[in-house]
């Protein structure tokens, strides 16, 4: 177990390093950084000054390594706009962020799991149609779309919920909701499949056989078996949904990480670019990382079948 | 995941119920289904420039705003109505089509090559290289895609070729961890390890003996992945970063529908369901595909 946990640990650090240095390249892309940094009508000396500045004159594996350095310790240097260490104004708008991104989540779980348990308890029934239904159209709107359409009916025509904007409960419904589709959509099919499976067990028939009540094995034995897998998808989710928040943030005018970096990006604000991915990237990774090992608190068996793999 | 399933009770399969049977009628309509709308919508976008009525590009300003043709302000030459230029919908999503499956087909085959490469390369030689690649993978899994394409499109510019490779790029990884998934357990095999006893090198192993075995799941997830990768494309656009007007794709349309949810609905609604009936057509048709050669990718 130890040497799991450790061996995992040790990848995630890996992943990092790997991030960092795809954070790096993103400067470099266009092969001369300043070119990115200036105004596009900056005048030759500039351009010399803040080469020299930045010690782009050095080679890359020692920038990189002088990067990595200030990075470990969260220094990705001023925001160009805001004129403020870029991790500032990352902080200040990550927990609208993950506001959003666990109401998302939440309103996901909290319609796709019972949805798929009862699909899967009454199969080709007319609730299983509808559930299928109901998970093609999720699984084939585009966030941006169904935030419009959203706005449109829930905003505009029944002024229900305002349409954007961070200002209470009721402003995070709308933007969950669309941020949550997607997700919504896959957990209600894993959920299904997954219970599909399990029901065929033969401890799930015993546990009948028994004489136990109907719900309680669903619930007590089905669902936490089914559930062992969902796990993992749940991190994996989280991750998609952090990327979805992108979007979301833009329609809904959610002041969140999303919304300062499609700001950043657009005003070549590339220090904050910078962070905002290693952020994000961490983030993801961090949880994937509590996920699995949650996972194999959930299930032992898999910490032998990967130490072998 | 993966278990088969009798069809009305859930308890495990008896030999005498083929499994599955009464799903796979099911889904053949579906697949009926979605196969007939994406080649409507393919059709449609391919003979754009016969059948659009109008030029997408061409703006009416006198006829701007106009409501589809069933409105009240409605005009039987507009059937779903004019833009805020007076740009006629119908035409620019005839036009669009052609953006969306065009860049989507060209993404998923580019990544489909990249990422079936270096899923090979990990699966079949294992070991440092197939560490290093997961690794490569794992990153590539953690950084959030679209940030990431923002980035780089805006730093090359938004050009066609750009979106395309920005898209593969950020989406290889997953054929390469389904290709190396069934890589790891092909290269195991008895007429695998026949073909290298005969003397086989290693490139015409993978290439003619490997590869073959491999190729359903691919175009499983080639299918999958078109339908996300249509979503991808109208999500640039409708950031700014994809294709450059005056080239109309789904996703300008959509964002430039944003500013008249209020007032002009049909802006955002035609071009968000062209996109919603394509990515549903390709899924259905994704998923019967898997239902029916490969059953153990169902998630």
């Amino acid at each position: 177990m130890l040497a799991y946990v450790v061996r995992r640990l040790g990848q995630s650090v890996l992943v990092l390093l790997g991030v960092s240095v795809i954070v790096f390249g993103l400067l470099h892309l266009t092969g001369d950084p300043t070119r990115l940094l200036l105004p596009l009508e900056a005048r030759e000396e500039d351009v010399r000054q803040l080469r020299a500045l930045l010690g782009l004159d050095d080679p890359l594996w020692l920038q990189y390594v002088r990067f990595l350095g200030h990075a470990l310790r969260g220094d990705f240097g001023l925001s160009f706009k805001h004129q403020l260490p870029a991790l500032t104004l990352i902080f200040q708008t990550l927990p609208a962020t993950l506001e959003l991104t666990a109401a998302g989540l939440t309103v996901a779980l909290v319609v796709a799991v019972p949805a798929g348990v009862l699909a899967a308890l009454r199969r080709n029934s007319a609730l299983d149609a509808l559930c299928s239904v109901g998970v093609l159209l999720g699984q084939a709107m585009p966030v941006y779309w169904l935030g419009l359409l959203l706005i449109l009916v829930f905003a505009v025509q029944l002024g229900w919920f305002p349409a954007a904007g961070r200002d209470g409960l009721a402003s995070l419904v709308l933007p969950a909701v669309a941020l949550g589709a997607f997700s919504m959509a896959r957990i209600a099919r894993m959920t299904r499949s997954g219970m599909l499976e399990v029901l065929a067990q033969d401890y799930v028939r015993t546990a009948h056989a028994a004489g136990l009540r109907a719900f309680v094995v669903t619930y007590k034995y089905a669902l936490k078996n089914a559930a062992i897998p969902l796990v993992t998808v749940v991190g994996l989710e989280f991750g998609i949904l952090l990327g979805g928040a992108v979007i979301t943030e833009t329609i809904f005018a959610w002041p969140g990480v999303g919304r300062l970096a499609v700001d950043a990006i657009f005003s070549r604000d590339y220090p904050l670019v910078q962070a905002i991915v290693a952020v994000l990237a961490t983030v993801f990774v961090l949880i994937n990382l509590a996920m699995d090992l949650l996972y194999t608190y959930l299930d032992p068996r898999i910490v032998f079948v990967r130490s072998r793999g | 995941m993966s278990a088969v399933v009798g069809p009305e009770t859930g308890i495990a399969v008896t030999p005498a119920v083929p499994a599955g049977a009464g799903v796979r009628r099911r889904t053949s309509f579906r697949a009926v289904f979605g196969l007939a709308v994406l080649l409507l919508m393919s059709g449609a976008a391919i003979a754009a420039p016969r059948i659009a009525p109008w030029d997408p590009g061409r703006q009416m300003l006198a006829k701007r705003l106009r409501p589809p043709a069933w409105q009240a302000r409605g005009l039987r030459e507009h059937p779903l109505g004019t833009d805020h230029l007076g740009r006629d919908i119908l035409s620019r999503i005839l036009y669009g089509g052609r953006i969306s499956l065009g860049v989507g087909v060209s993404a998923v085959t580019l990544s489909a090559c990249l990422g079936v490469s270096l899923g090979l390369l990990a699966g079949f030689h294992g070991g440092r290289t197939d560490a290093l690649i997961m690794r490569v993978v794992d990153v590539f899994l953690a950084i959030p895609y679209i940030l990431l394409a923002m980035g780089v499109v805006f730093a090359l510019g938004p050009s066609l070729l750009n979106v395309i490779l920005v898209m593969a790029v950020t989406r290889w990884v997953q054929f390469a961890r389904i290709v190396r998934a069934d890589v790891l357990s092909l290269r195991e095999r008895e007429f695998v390890a026949g073909a290298r006893a005969r003397g086989n090198r290693s490139l015409r192993l993978l290439l003619r003996h490997v590869l073959p075995n491999a190729l359903t799941p691919i175009i499983v997830v080639a299918t999958l992945e078109l339908a996300f990768m249509i979503i991808y494309e109208s999500a640039l656009s409708f950031l700014g970063l994809g294709v450059q007007p005056p080239t109309p794709t789904w996703g300008w349309m959509l964002s430039d529908g944003r500013n008249y949810v209020a007032t002009a609905w049909w802006l955002a609604t035609f071009p968000g369901l062209a996109i919603m009936l394509t990515v549903l057509a390709v899924n259905l048709l994704g998923d019967w595909l898997r239902d029916t050669l490969d059953p153990r990718l169902r998630v």
